[in-house]
């Protein structure tokens, strides 16, 4: 038993001792080139090295992730991190400096602070229904019903005869927003309604409710059905052409002097290249 | 350094720590009602705790369904929780072998030690979908979350409970048997009594691991902004509140005082509970 003892402790320091030795050597492989392209700057190979950290809603999250990919492909010294917790969070945490790039499915209000909100892409928000939901298309009229309480099963808008989950989002998320805006204008949602906080909850709680009902951004629709408005299918084509008719834009939130790294960062984003990505990805692109 | 020196200095790093652990109290206590006090102010103190709406559009923050659904959670709970406990205990003291308890007891405790939210997971993936298939849609509902808690308090108070049993002294057992009393006669009537005070310390801190779990209680629970009307109705605690909405709260807004404000009130809860619970134990030590 004494020697088998032995034997693994032996093993896990000779384990941790060449775990350390790498560290060691990518550590100094990673500085000298660093420092490399520092000094080699010329005008085409512009370097950015360090950490670039974001954070904010979930809804930016899928394309903020296929963003950061290709910039910390080009420039391989950078490193670009990701935190979600919902579109107030991205604009708290960006004021407070503790993110250099905020995430928001909506503006940046006047009374948080004088943050710059920069559009990156534009998304729908699509309404969903369990696959086995067999309603084909609702009208906005009836979304708006089901969500004030008005209409409470699906019988009523041409389904099974089953009660209606209504699936909706915590109070400060920017789909919520949206949502809220555009189909319920004034008036307020149910008291009944569920609250969940991310896109992905409302999605992975559809999957598996028949009966439920919820909006999530358009890169969410995945093992759900999302319904056509208005006889209009929700797409990519529809949202970018309007004639679907719940559209916002995502937004990357700065401090108002960002760094040269941020600001290279977000003129990825938005150029042509960027906006590809976009559409790539279930997003819609900006109108260039 | 003479050994009274160094009795005389550790007596004052001791009198420190506990100084510290009071200034964490007063400081705590202070930071809450700070912020938690000007929602009060800003919502009228009676608005607050009976409005029944709850709304950042509207700047109005009314915590009734809150309050309500942190109480049926509590007492649903507490209701099957503390009797099936109290059952258990008194079989592992009382009538299991003694290799039976040797098993029940680690269990025990490694279920004290189940992180809730590992309770709150298990409730979505396993206890909500049966709910909805069974009862009826949502699913999310008061029902779940009761029966989460319902898990998660047991361990709590039969392991509390189960200590104040062994405790009883011996003699009184067999003095009852010896009286020619029956097994059950003896639980009844003279070990129960005489444990009466632990056993409600344990029923009163199953209330407080109850009414302060928010985490595995968001997950089942629905989060709805209603005062639920039957047990598969889905609702929303003071803690789910804060836990659903404290990260998109802006700062010194009248929404992040009013989160503050369900802190208070829980505050309350608590205070109240321990209160009855010290004043209970230290009837039983005079008896």
């Amino acid at each position: 038993m004494n020697v088998r003892w032995n034997k693994i402790v032996s093993l896990v320091a000779v384990l941790s001792f060449v775990a350390g030795i790498s560290l060691v050597t990518v550590g100094c492989g990673d500085q000298s080139s660093s420092s490399n392209a520092g000094a080699g700057t010329t005008e085409q190979e512009i370097t950015y090295s360090g950490i670039i950290r974001e954070a904010g809603s979930t809804s930016v999250l899928p394309i903020a992730e296929k963003f950061a990919l290709a910039f910390m492909d080009m420039y391989p010294n950078l490193e670009i991190t990701y935190t979600g917790g919902g579109s107030s969070a991205g604009v708290k945490q960006c004021a407070a400096g503790t993110v250099d790039i905020g995430a928001a499915s909506r503006e940046v209000k006047i009374s948080e602070t004088d943050l710059i909100s920069i559009p990156v892409a534009r998304d729908g928000v699509a309404i969903i229904v369990n696959e086995n939901n067999p309603i084909q298309g609702l009208t906005i009229e009836q979304v708006t019903k089901i969500y004030t309480g008005e209409i409470t099963n699906w019988s009523e808008v041409g389904g099974n005869d089953l009660q209606i989950t209504v699936y909706g989002r915590e109070e400060g998320s920017g789909t919520r927003d949206c949502f809220d805006s555009i189909v319920l204008k004034k008036l307020s949602v149910s008291p009944t309604a569920l609250a969940k906080k991310s896109n992905g909850e409302v999605q992975i709680g559809i999957q598996e409710d028949a009966s439920g009902i919820g909006y999530v951004s358009l890169g969410y629709i995945n093992g759900v059905k999302a319904l056509p408005l208005n006889d209009v299918e929700c797409s990519i084509a529809t949202c970018q052409d309007g004639s679907y008719p719940i559209v916002r834009r995502l937004y990357f939130i700065t401090q108002t002097i960002p760094s040269d790294a941020v600001n290279a960062f977000l003129n990825f984003c938005r150029s042509e290249e960027g906006q590809k990505i976009v559409a790539d990805n279930g997003f819609v692109p900006l109108v260039h | 350094m003479n050994k009274k020196t160094i009795e005389q200095t550790m007596k004052w790093v001791l009198l420190g720590t506990a100084f510290v652990s009071l200034l964490i109290l007063v400081g705590i206590i202070y930071f809450i009602f700070d912020n938690g006090f000007l929602a009060f102010m800003e919502n009228g103190l009676w608005n607050f705790l009976f409005g029944q709406k709850w709304s950042l559009a509207d700047n109005t923050f009314g915590a009734l369904p809150l309050i309500i659904g942190s109480i049926y959670v509590t007492v649903g709970s507490i209701l099957v929780a503390a009797p099936v406990s109290i059952a258990i205990a008194v079989f592992m003291t009382n009538i299991a072998p003694h290799f039976l308890r040797e098993i029940v007891r680690p269990c025990i405790d490694l279920l004290v030690g189940i992180p809730s939210v590992v309770y709150g997971l298990i409730g979505m993936v396993f206890l909500v979908p049966l709910i909805r298939e069974h009862l009826g849609p949502p699913g999310y509902s008061l029902l779940a979350a009761i029966t989460v808690l319902i898990l998660m308090t047991i361990p709590t108070i039969v392991s509390v409970s189960e200590d104040t049993l062994r405790a009883v002294p011996t003699k009184y057992k067999e003095a009852s048997l010896a009286l020619g009393a029956t097994k059950w006669q003896t639980i009844w009537h003279v070990i129960l009594p005489a444990a009466k005070s632990g056993i409600i310390s344990a029923v009163i801190l199953g209330v407080g691991r109850a009414i302060g779990e928010a985490m595995a209680i968001y997950m089942v629970i629905g989060n709805s902004f209603s005062i639920p009307k039957s047990l598969i109705d889905p609702s929303r605690t003071l803690t789910s509140n804060i836990v659903g909405q404290i990260e998109e709260a802006a700062l010194g807004s009248t929404h992040i005082h009013a989160l503050f404000g369900c802190g208070i009130i829980l505050l309350l809860f608590v205070f109240v509970f321990n209160s009855i619970s010290f004043t209970l134990s230290k009837k039983g030590v005079q008896a």
